[in-house]
């Protein structure tokens, strides 16, 4: 599903100096696992998935996203590759100015679905993560816990193949954590390739998946299927 | 190689397929994607609408600074429509005033009535002569002894010193065509003096081309102004909707999706000024047409004031309309770029 081959990103700003945020990375997530990817503050997790993303472009290296490599697409092929990727975010990125039903509806409006679809595939959504009562609320209005699963509603309502999470539980409470933990579980089990960037190693503990692990922008360790 | 989406943003890549989870609406069969096709198109469409709406809601909920921008470009457009029409008045106005325009030919003092009359009928029958009139010398000192008083004067006179004059007016009024005949009747040996006595109609002409021609630089430099005002005005809308946009491009939106609400918010401001340009010179002209009315009346003419006209008063705002879509455009290309994911 998802290919990096001797992957590196630097950063360079001018007058700051550059810095190098992966080095060499290479790694293979197939379909239908769950993934940790882990590592101190600034290892490089946020970039790996930049760069999955198309957020941020490789210094070098070669990366796939569902057989496509992300060298040759250009700027107008960007939103393509997006749409194959579902993407939660630490702090949400949710939109305050309209509904819960209308944040998790854009990837299908964006996407050109048709209205009659958009109903169903929301509220399908939306019930998977137990939000179908709140449809109709302003985000603003919901707890952190239930924002984050606006969030997953979203990067999940068009069924991308792949769904990417940066530190998904980082505000939350353990117990919300678990929870939101059992909706990636589910969406792996149905086929999806997840991959969870977390530092949260309490978390990681908890559970028995593929843990790979950055240190300085090199992935030092690919752990599978560790017993807790 | 084989699947791709139809319609915008073909890419270059061909994605293989290989993913479990069924990916959305591409089923095989001609009928689907028909109906795919279709979707898409409506969709398209939806959007479209959608985009203007919001465009006009968002507009409508901020009131104060919407009328502000559009009374601004009103005013901007207002001026030169206003003093176009006003010209194409005053065109309108003394081209009754060519018609009369004529030149008064003297003839040489030995000219008889009878040759007179033969060379008034010549010259009738030019191509660039509409029609003559002879005034003989006595009609002449007849018509002098009953405006001037000085009959007495005359009668002392032992000869009668005024001059057979015959009147001729052109076809054509305007100043090069007068000149011509001018100087070919100047040339006639029977001809003292043919006199042109219409410079001021040819002043007028000149002052009203050299306005025409500054009223087209003012409309180029307040046309300008309109697309710089709606650039400002977009590019602090999209300043204002900074993390819609990222949010937007992070869930696959393409820029033309991005792109859509701006260039209707753009579109909407030039028509609303446009429009209410037209209201504005209609305005104007209702508060001097009674003067001019007066003024016409005053002088036995059946000239009156020429409004907006009904094809500008379309064609304004529609104008406007492209004004602010050009704005916009410039707007988005400019600083759509500035906002994005990269930047989270
Ligand atoms: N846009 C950027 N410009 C410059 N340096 C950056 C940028 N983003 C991240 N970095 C640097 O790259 C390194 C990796 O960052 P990041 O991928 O966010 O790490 P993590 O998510 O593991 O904490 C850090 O040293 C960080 O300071
Ligand atoms: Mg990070």
């Amino acid at each position: 599903m998802i290919q990096l081959d001797r992957v590196s990103k630097r950063y360079s700003s001018p007058g700051m100096g550059s810095k190098d945020a992966l080095k060499q990375v290479s790694l293979t997530l197939p379909a239908g696992e769950l993934t940790f990817l882990t590592g101190h503050s600034g290892a490089g997790k946020s970039t790996l998935l930049k760069l999955i993303m198309m957020i941020e472009r490789p210094t070098a290296g070669e990366i796939l996203v569902d057989g496509i490599p992300l060298n040759r697409v250009g700027r107008s092929g960007i939103p393509l590759v997006r749409r194959r990727i579902g993407m939660v975010h630490q702090n949400h990125q949710l939109l305050f100015d309209r509904s819960v039903y209308d944040n998790v509806a854009l990837p299908l409006v964006i996407a050109g679905f048709p209205r009659a679809d958009i109903g169903k595939r929301v509220r399908a959504a939306l019930d998977k993560v137990g939000l179908l009562s709140k449809e109709k609320l302003n985000p603003m209005m919901l707890s952190g816990g239930e924002q984050q699963r606006v969030g997953i509603a979203r990067a999940v309502v068009n069924k991308p193949p792949l769904l990417l999470a940066d530190e998904p539980t980082g505000n939350l409470d353990p117990e919300l954590s678990a929870e939101i933990m059992d909706l990636f579980k589910d969406f792996a089990r149905v086929g999806v390739a997840v991959m969870i960037a977390t530092h949260d190693l309490s978390l990681i503990a908890r559970y028995s998946h593929r843990l790979l692990t950055l240190r300085e922008g090199h992935l030092v360790a690919d752990r599978d299927e560790t017993p807790v | 190689m084989t699947t791709k989406r139809p319609g915008r943003n073909a890419t270059p890549l061909k994605p293989k397929r290989a993913a479990p989870v069924t990916p959305p609406r591409r089923s095989s069969g001609a009928r689907a994607a028909r109906s795919a096709w279709r979707d898409r198109l409506e969709s398209w469409r939806l959007h479209h609408r959608d985009s203007a709406r919001d465009a006009l809601l968002r507009m409508r909920a901020a009131p104060a600074a919407t009328a502000m921008t559009v009374l601004v470009i009103a005013i901007a457009l207002a001026l030169p429509a206003g003093i176009t029409v006003l010209l194409e008045n005053a065109q309108a106005a003394t081209r009754g005033w060519d018609g009369n325009a004529h030149l008064s030919v003297f003839l040489k003092d030995d000219v008889d009535s009878d040759q007179q009359r033969a060379l008034a009928a010549t010259w009738q029958a030019r191509d660039d002569v509409a029609r003559t009139q002879s005034v003989t010398r006595e009609q002449a000192l007849a018509e002098f002894r009953e405006l001037s008083g000085f009959g007495d004067v005359l009668d002392a006179l032992p000869d009668n010193p005024l001059p057979p004059l015959i009147m001729v007016y052109p076809v054509d009024a305007h100043p090069d065509q007068l000149a011509a005949l001018q100087s070919a009747l100047n040339a006639m040996p029977e001809v003292d003096l043919a006199q042109l006595d219409v410079l001021w109609v040819q002043r007028l002409h000149a002052m009203i081309e050299l306005a025409g021609r500054i009223v087209g630089a003012l409309t180029l430099a307040l046309a300008l102004a309109v697309v710089l005002v709606v650039v400002n005005t977009i590019r602090l809308a999209i300043e204002s909707r900074r993390e819609e946009i990222v949010v937007i491009k992070l869930v696959g939106g393409t820029d033309g999706f991005v792109r859509r609400p701006f260039l209707y918010t753009g579109f909407w401001f030039g028509l609303a000024g446009g429009l209410v340009s037209v209201v504005l010179v209609q305005i104007a002209l209702l508060w001097i047409g009674s003067p001019i009315d007066e003024l016409t009346a005053l002088y036995d003419s059946e000239y009156s004031l020429v409004g907006i006209g009904f094809v500008n008063v379309l064609v304004l705002p529609l104008f406007a309309g492209l004004l602010g879509l050009m704005g916009a455009w410039l707007a988005v290309s400019r600083h759509l770029n500035d906002i994005d994911p990269q930047l989270l």
